[in-house]
């Protein structure tokens, strides 16, 4: 078995013992030089000196979605705008995004995680890794490169879109490894048929590896059948660094590497761990980053953690898949989007009313995103290419605001369904 | 009113979404309403429609759709009275040259026809049409 990095094997009790190191040393640097998470310790009533096992983990608390918003741009840096060396922005919940950043340290380590996993795919010096994650201010794109180009494949930074040309490349530099979101992947599939090219047949792709979106054993069995490639699951988000980690060649989960992350899994309602194996939200303490410190933060994604020693040897913590989200936040093409977003965006229109309705569905393979507003009758004019351009302006504001390729349609005014409590603002028709 | 503003006609433009049978919807309305349709065209813009109607009684119409959930508005419109033949439109068109027509539609009423148009400036469209001689219906022929 080849392994990246020997800390791979490390046993048990001895990751245990770093972990513990990194958690203690971790508390007392945020509560010596983070005004925002002294505060909260503080208010939690807790000193660095109640941390004295991993368990007490669970005294110090929780951070959130809301405090990185609130912490916009940097309130939360631990790090000078001379020590970062990169930013990056993930969706908000409203209007502002979160920025992340990351020092030279914070990327070396982002780089190493990602590499670890690779490799415990079987990815090589010899392989030829196509990214088509997004790259830009979205950390999939340049997450994947980094680690990519670390275990020292060839990197085609191919990004998202222009489809034919991608299958060109794929066959033309002989791309073994491709890195996508799930459904990216099969419209390519799509696509290439159209163009008379047999991915299974006239490529040498290999291996996937696929995230950002959920995506079920039946796509993965789908995958392997009709296009010869063996899926292996990637797992981050912006707020941790980005993609941070992948399954191994045996697919039995996700490797979570304990020495540079403690995670945990509670329930969503009472914030208490749940039973090992047994479904919960991941929370996620991040030991090592340095320019944006993550503690215990609550990632929204539901999990199971399981702590065996993998076939593949490795004796790091593994996390199942995703099985859905605490809260309504919805995932488009691999992008995040809030319905509260949505709303932030739509509110900015005079034209239209406080009612919408999202209508998620899969042409083909790719995710379409319907936003439905009610017009507001002091908005109908007698003139269709003033309504047309109503619709143009809602569109577009919508689309610069959430990065996703939405669709806008207008409706009559109480056409929408109406809430007593909690609005139900999604329908989703999408089958996995 | 003035003596011109006779000639404004109340037209009652309704935005339709795209859902199957709205156009039978406001039929309904207007068929329970008593109300008679006069003149009548659909426009389609991107992803819904706007219906627009000439009525006999258009404040009772307005309020029959309002009623029933619809977005009505009134447009001020021209109806402008042509001969029932061959070059009827053309001899028209000859004396609106300087009139910004935005939309229009027609029907044929024996012995004459009628064109309906959205002008840009009304006023002035009344001006210019009646200064080059033609016919414009008052509102008496239609509410």
């Amino acid at each position: 078995m080849v392994y990246w990095n020997p800390i791979e094997v490390m046993p048990v009790d001895e990751l245990k013992a770093l972990q513990l190191k990194q958690l203690k040393m971790l508390v007392y640097k945020l509560y010596t030089f983070s005004p925002f998470y002294r505060q909260k310790m503080k208010d939690a009533g807790v000193t660095p000196e109640d941390v004295q096992t991993l368990k007490d983990v669970g005294k110090l608390p929780f951070m959130v979605k809301k405090d990185l918003r609130d912490g916009y741009p940097d309130k939360l840096f631990l790090a000078t705008s001379r020590e970062v060396v990169r930013y990056h922005a993930s969706s908000g919940t409203t209007g502002k995004p979160t920025i992340v950043g990351y020092t030279q340290n914070d990327i070396e380590g982002w780089s190493e995680s990602v590499a670890r996993g690779l490799v415990s795919a079987g990815v090589g010096t010899d392989d030829v890794l196509q990214v088509c994650y997004t790259y830009g201010l979205f950390s999939g794109g340049l997450g994947l490169h980094y680690g990519a180009e670390k275990v020292g494949a060839a990197v085609v930074p191919a990004s998202t879109g222009n489809t034919e040309r991608q299958i060109d490349l794929v066959q033309d530099l002989g791309v073994t490894v491709i890195a996508a979101t799930p459904s990216y992947l099969l419209h390519m599939g799509e696509v290439a048929a159209k163009m008379g090219v047999d991915l299974k047949k006239d490529t040498k792709l290999r291996l996937g590896i696929l995230g950002a979106e959920p995506w079920s054993q039946r796509m993965r069995d789908r995958i392997y059948e009709q296009l010869g490639i063996k899926a292996v699951d990637i797992y981050g988000t912006s707020e941790l660094s980005g993609p941070l980690w992948s399954e191994c060649g045996d697919q039995n989960g996700i490797h979570v590497w304990a020495d540079m992350t403690l995670i945990e899994v509670v329930d969503p309602n009472t914030g208490e761990p749940v039973p090992i194996g047994e479904k919960g939200e991941l929370v996620v303490t991040m030991l090592q980053k340095e320019a944006f410190p993550i503690i215990r933060y609550r990632t929204g994604d539901i999990t199971t953690m399981h702590e065996e020693v993998c076939t593949c040897g490795r004796t790091h913590p593994r996390i199942g898949r995703i099985q859905g989200r605490v809260d309504d936040m919805i995932i488009i093409r691999g992008i995040n989007v809030f319905p509260s977003q949505v709303e932030h965006s739509l509110m900015t229109n005079p034209e239209v009313g406080n009612e919408f309705q999202i209508v998620v569905d899969r042409k083909g393979a790719l995710d379409t995103m319907l936003v439905r507003v009610e017009l507001r009758p002091e908005a109908f004019g007698d003139r269709v290419f003033e309504l047309d351009a109503i619709k143009d302006r809602i569109t577009h504001k919508l689309r610069g605001s959430l990065n996703v390729g939405v669709n806008v349609e207008i409706v009559e005014p109480g056409s929408l369904p109406r809430f007593e409590g909690k609005a139900k603002r999604v329908v989703d028709k999408r089958v996995y | 009113m003035s003596e011109v503003g006779k000639y404004r006609i109340k037209q009652l433009s309704i935005f339709s979404e795209n859902r199957p049978n709205r156009l039978g919807a406001v039929a309904k309305v207007l068929k329970e309403g008593k109300i008679n349709i006069l003149g009548f065209s659909i426009a389609e813009g991107a992803g819904y429609g706007v219906i627009r109607v000439l009525v006999d009684r258009p404040e009772i119409a307005r309020d029959l759709l309002t009623k029933e959930g619809f977005v009505v508005k009134f447009t001020e419109v021209l109806a402008i009275q042509m001969e029932d033949r061959p070059g009827g439109l053309f001899d028209l068109t000859d004396h609106m040259k300087d009139i910004n027509i935005e939309y229009g539609y027609g029907y044929r009423n024996p012995p004459y026809a009628v064109l309906i148009v959205r002008v840009e400036d009304i006023e002035k469209g009344i001006e210019q049409l009646l200064a080059g001689g033609l016919k414009l219906l008052d509102g008496t022929t239609f509410h």
